[in-house]
């Protein structure tokens, strides 16, 4: 064995793996608790908006799928978020499905929406596939105003969602469980769950697989993988987990309209994966919130500048951490190391 | 002299050979880059393939790892042909193969390179790696128990959880020959392994690659331009020029051909 080992010296690589894609237990528990505990200390509207950070984190997780593991480009994201919020709606106010079920058929919806526009998508790669999906984006709202399918999505005018109230179960135990907390803690099991999923999938030999095509190609393929199987199979989980997303967007907002799907959706989901940290599926949280809060912020500045305001923020933080919130992340365990020792 | 032809002609065909190549032409355009070559792989041997640059060797290696087409001919192994097969279903019928210049995983860790390297030799879903089912777990498990022999056996556990892209060269090389051994392949295709190492390294790489064989019974295709290695560790040697099969044989008497010495060394008149 001795010999092997002469052919390279020990390598000196910093200890701390750097496309870990998950947290640790112990941050995941007090990030955890900290979105369980909060909400019962804030007014109605705050939980409005933390309800849509979760929302926006789990879009923006689905894109870190696609982007961080299987290196494909999509800025056509909001057609899928689009998709599932109709899929929900539709399904809600014209079927009368119960809202929670919903979800799991806009998620279906996606997936295969996402596989499909997968396939002609392996053709494309880098800067083309975004242009490709760029397309899609620009068209979904179009599409959503079609007079064929108005009977259905309400046109232009979109369709009013009726908020979901509590389980009554809830009240009879004692708990006044408002309509927005209930969505809150309806929404954060959602987003956990997915989360779990994710990080399952992308440590499993599926993940690894997107990981290695991600990596190298033709590598991949002598290795068995199916190159043009998991690129769609990434299309589609990413598609279908940002339909999930949509349907409890729209739950949420109580609304749909094409309006509301444009292609600055998907820009801000984009602009949230690499505030977040690409790859690193924890960063997501990081992400939504930079695209729900900062803009307020922004506004809170300068009325007038908003816009403005907001492309400095952002573009200060790109030159202090180029790698997003996952850099503060590692900056940060390594701090909290260097006092452990002390 | 007539020594070598004598070896020359004799090849070791006492059994049917692991893998065939029958009559194989390659055309880009209009360049023949591989023009009617034949030989066979005799179950645990050593084959070199050699030749100058140009002379075809990458390309008769990207044919038999199938991301080329050949235009003619046909490649059996066991018998039957593996033309019909696309690039990620080789590796299952037990056919591995390392790249010239490293083709790694380059964010991943060492480990799991190795893991991918399992990739056809498991089964899963989207469904039920999401949901970590039981099959998955057992699965995963089995996975980790023969990566961690691999590594053991090329003594890379020390490095086992390192992103490879931060490794020494020889050491990523002894990843790739990790992460082709973790498919348990029958044929194991080496694109130029001693290229970029020193002349200690390239002694060391030649004993493992004879272990590799012994050890684990893999049929060995060695495409490579070090001499030194090839005449060392070859059982049988194959020499290109032009696309063309230039000579066969024993590593010694291919290494006293005539037109090989022309090809390597130019002609005396010229």
């Amino acid at each position: 064995m001795s010999t092997v080992q002469d052919v390279s010296t020990a390598p000196v690589v910093a200890a701390v793996p750097k496309k870990a894609m998950a947290l640790g237990p112990l941050a995941s528990l007090i990030i955890l608790a900290l979105l369980i505990v909060t909400p019962l200390f804030v007014k109605n509207f705050i939980i409005f908006q933390m309800t849509m950070w979760l929302i926006y984190a789990i879009a923006v997780l689905a894109l870190n799928i696609l982007t961080g593991a299987s290196g494909q480009f999509s800025l056509g994201q909001s057609a899928f978020y689009a998709l599932g919020a109709y899929t929900s709606a539709i399904l809600m106010e014209h079927v009368g499905v119960n809202y929670a079920l919903t979800l799991p058929v806009a998620g279906l919806v996606c997936f295969i929406a996402g596989f499909l526009f997968g396939l002609p998508a392996l053709r494309l790669s880098g800067i083309y596939l975004a242009l490709a999906t760029f397309a899609l984006a620009v068209a979904m709202p179009q599409l959503l105003k079609l007079g064929v399918f108005e009977h259905w999505t309400g046109g232009v005018q979109g369709l009013v969602v009726t908020k979901p109230d509590a389980p009554e179960i809830l009240a009879s135990l004692g708990l006044k469980v408002s309509q927005d907390m209930w969505l809150y803690f309806f929404t954060l099991a959602v987003t956990i769950l997915i989360y779990i999923f994710s990080v399952n999938l992308l440590k499993s030999r599926s993940g690894r697989a997107m990981m290695a095509i991600r990596d190298n190609e033709i590598a991949a393929s002598a290795m068995g993988v199916d190159v043009s199987l998991y690129k769609t199979l990434a299309f589609g989980v990413s598609a279908g987990i940002t339909g999930v997303a949509g349907g409890l967007g729209a739950i949420a907002v109580q609304f749909v309209a094409p309006d509301g799907y444009t292609i600055q959706l998907a820009i801000a989901l984009f602009l949230g994966v690499v505030v977040g940290g690409v790859g690193w599926l924890p960063g997501s949280l990081a992400g939504a919130a930079f695209i729900v809060f900062v803009p307020n912020i922004a506004e809170h500045i300068s009325k007038g500048l908003s816009g403005a305001v907001f492309g400095v923020i952002l573009i200060i933080i790109i030159f202090l951490l180029p790698n997003g919130a996952r850099q503060l992340a590692y900056l940060a365990q390594g701090l909290i190391g260097k006092l452990r020792k002390h | 002299m007539t020594q070598a032809q004598l070896a020359e002609r004799a090849p070791v065909a006492s059994t049917a050979p692991l893998l065939s190549v029958r009559d194989v032409s390659v055309v880009f355009g209009g360049i023949i880059a591989l023009n009617g070559v034949s030989f066979d792989m005799q179950q645990g041997h050593i084959l070199g393939l050699i030749g100058p640059n140009g002379a075809g060797k990458t390309t008769l290696f990207n044919c038999l790892s199938r991301l080329y087409q050949p235009s003619k001919g046909d490649i059996l192994m066991n018998g039957e042909t593996i033309l019909n097969r696309p690039a990620h279903k080789i590796s299952e019928i037990g056919i591995g193969r390392t790249f010239q210049n490293v083709a790694l995983f380059p964010n991943l860790t060492v480990r799991d390179n190795v893991r991918v390297g399992k990739h056809a030799r498991t089964n899963s879903d989207i469904i039920s790696d999401s949901l970590k089912l039981p099959w998955v777990r057992k699965g995963e498990a089995d996975i980790n128990k023969d990566v961690n022999n691999i590594l053991d056996y090329l003594d890379l556990h020390h490095v086992a959880d390192t992103i490879v892209s931060g490794l020494p060269f020889g050491t990523q090389k002894r990843v790739e020959l990790a992460r082709a051994l973790a498919a348990e392949p029958k044929i194991l295709l080496l694109d130029e392994p001693a290229g970029g190492l020193n002349h200690e390294e390239v002694y060391i790489l030649g004993d493992l690659i004879r272990r590799i064989r012994d050890d684990r019974g893999v049929t060995v295709l060695l495409v490579e331009h070090h001499m030194g290695l090839v005449m060392s560790i070859a059982d049988h040697v194959v020499a290109l020029n032009f696309g063309k099969k230039l000579a066969e044989g024993t590593p010694a008497a291919v290494q006293k051909d005539p037109a090989v010495i022309k090809a390597y060394l130019g002609d005396k008149d010229s």
